[in-house]
């Protein structure tokens, strides 16, 4: 055994460490993001020692609902990242096909995903927890909605992002809705979360629509509040991160780094 | 003979640093123009702007006469570009790679023009195997496929033969002249191959350090040098100061 070789061996696993952004997630961020979501969600269990009506429902629900946004997210990053691990980037935008063109092609592909992904999992709640997505009625489609554009909207932030920092910040492709997960309110209502972190969870489009599933499980109310505040939100947030990819875009062309992604 | 590409004054600079030099330069309708020089020239820079992937410092652009890349649209529609850098998706077969850039290029009737040019590169025998199963040679011929797709008018080849034998490199050599003859097509090319330049080039512009420092056919290049062939031409500039 050589000391000397085992130290050169440290060294190079951590040269990565201060510029790897996986790695930097992996000892900051997603630690932190498991005791967040799971200490918050114990919180709100034993501040209703008398139980909380359908919080099974809720919380398979949340569980579903959380599915479109993350995979809703994933198509849009993933199809842009496709592009990039397969160098066919360039190929791709010096044919006539629009940026515009390109964006509608994720937000269909999303929707093909969506609609097999929420049937997989309706169908796989419904047999094994006897939980009827479907029992949200026509409330359904709003939700399902303003989630599938929260995810496009967070796959547009994410690809910008990749864009600017080229694929040493591909993670974010995979990871950007668990990065943002504990502040959503997925499993457990907003006001479980620290007043100073209450606006910033209402700022999500997402967390009012999982504050309005959860209201229509347990006390049977339509959260027509949470749906205006959700699609209201969902706008903006379009607006903004629409105009971020754009400026991202022109970005990697003045910089020239658009065929750099591909090396 | 139209102009069908006239760069104008092209600039590229990267804070202080410069990598295209105000270079200016047009190409004739049915040419074949070598784009020439060392690593770092400045040679991919100056496709990647006149294709509209970069975008330039200052200089413009004319493509058949209109403005890069405010028409980038309309002008892409009859451009194509192949790279031996780029890649077509690996995971997708060599048919769904040819239709799915047929149908980018809005080609009617692609079906047709994607089987004459499996015939035309001899293609068939790969035709439904994976791309990244390919070997360099069937993949270039697949991407040159893939680059007439659209009848382009304005080709630009990078280092198309890079990474292929001698043999199978002669034979992409002979397919681009008969493409050239055959379809009138303009070529801009660029390589370190320079006794491919003495083959194929009607023309050939030397950049180095960002700017242009010749140009001429190649027999008027070596005559002006003084020198064996191409080659040694080459090796003289690219060791020059500009």
């Amino acid at each position: 055994m050589s000391l000397t070789r085992i130290y050169a061996l440290l060294l190079r696993y951590l040269y990565l460490y201060p510029r790897s952004i996986p790695r930097i997630l992996d000892i900051v961020f997603w630690p932190i993001v498991d005791l967040l979501i799971w200490g918050w969600l114990t919180l709100y269990l034993q501040q209703s020692r008398a139980g909380i009506p359908g919080i099974v429902s809720a919380l398979l629900g949340a569980m579903v609902f959380w599915n479109f946004i993350q995979r809703s997210q994933q198509a849009v990053s993933i199809a842009f990242l496709e592009e990039v691990w397969e160098r066919n980037l360039l190929n791709l935008f010096v044919t006539p096909v629009r940026v515009g063109e390109f964006l509608a092609s994720t937000v269909l592909i999303g929707v093909v995903r969506l609609a097999l992904i929420g049937g997989v999992l309706s169908i796989a709640a419904l047999a094994f927890f006897r939980f009827n997505i479907f029992s949200f009625g026509l409330l359904l489609i709003p939700f399902a909605i303003n989630l599938f554009v929260f995810g496009w909207v967070l796959g547009l932030i994410a690809t910008s992002i990749i864009l600017r920092f080229g694929q040493s910040a591909q993670i974010l492709a995979f990871a950007l809705t668990m990065l943002i997960q504990p502040f959503v309110a997925v499993f457990y209502p907003v006001s479980v979360l620290p007043v100073f972190l209450r606006p910033v969870s209402l700022a999500i489009p997402a967390a009012h629509v999982f504050e309005g599933m959860r209201q229509v499980v347990i006390t049977g109310v339509v959260p027509w509040s949470e749906l205006i505040w959700a699609t209201g939100l969902n706008i903006v947030w379009f607006l903004v991160s629409l105009w971020l990819f754009l400026k991202m875009f022109d970005y990697v062309r003045v910089q020239g780094h658009l065929h750099k992604l591909v090396d | 003979m139209q102009t069908l590409l006239k760069v104008s004054n092209l600039t590229k600079t990267y804070g202080t640093f410069t990598a295209v030099n105000n270079i200016s330069f047009q190409v004739q309708e049915g040419e074949i123009l070598g784009l020439l020089g060392p690593n770092g020239a400045g040679k991919t820079t100056t496709i990647q702007m006149i294709l509209g992937l970069i975008i330039p410092t200052s200089g413009t652009v004319k493509i058949f006469g209109k403005d890069m890349p405010k028409n980038s649209h309309e002008i892409l529609q009859q451009v194509n570009f192949s790279s031996a850098y780029v890649s077509l998706p690996t995971n997708l077969k060599v048919w769904e790679n040819l239709y799915t850039f047929a149908r980018l290029y809005e080609v009617p009737n692609y079906k047709e023009k994607v089987k004459e040019l499996v015939d035309f590169f001899d293609i068939t025998p790969f035709f439904d195997k994976l791309y990244g199963s390919l070997s360099s040679g069937q993949s270039t011929r697949v991407n040159l496929a893939k680059s007439l797709l659209n009848s382009p008018r304005l080709l630009f080849l990078d280092e198309p033969t890079s990474s292929l034998d001698p043999d199978i490199a002669d034979r992409i050599r002979k397919y681009l002249k008969q493409v050239q003859k055959e379809k009138n097509v303009t070529i801009v090319y660029t390589t370190h191959n320079m006794a491919e330049v003495e083959e194929l080039c009607d023309r050939a512009i030397f950049i180095n350090e960002g700017k242009i420092v010749t140009e001429g056919t190649p027999k008027e290049l070596i005559k002006k040098f003084g020198l064996k062939d191409l080659n040694e031409v080459f090796i003289k500039l690219a060791r020059e100061e500009t």
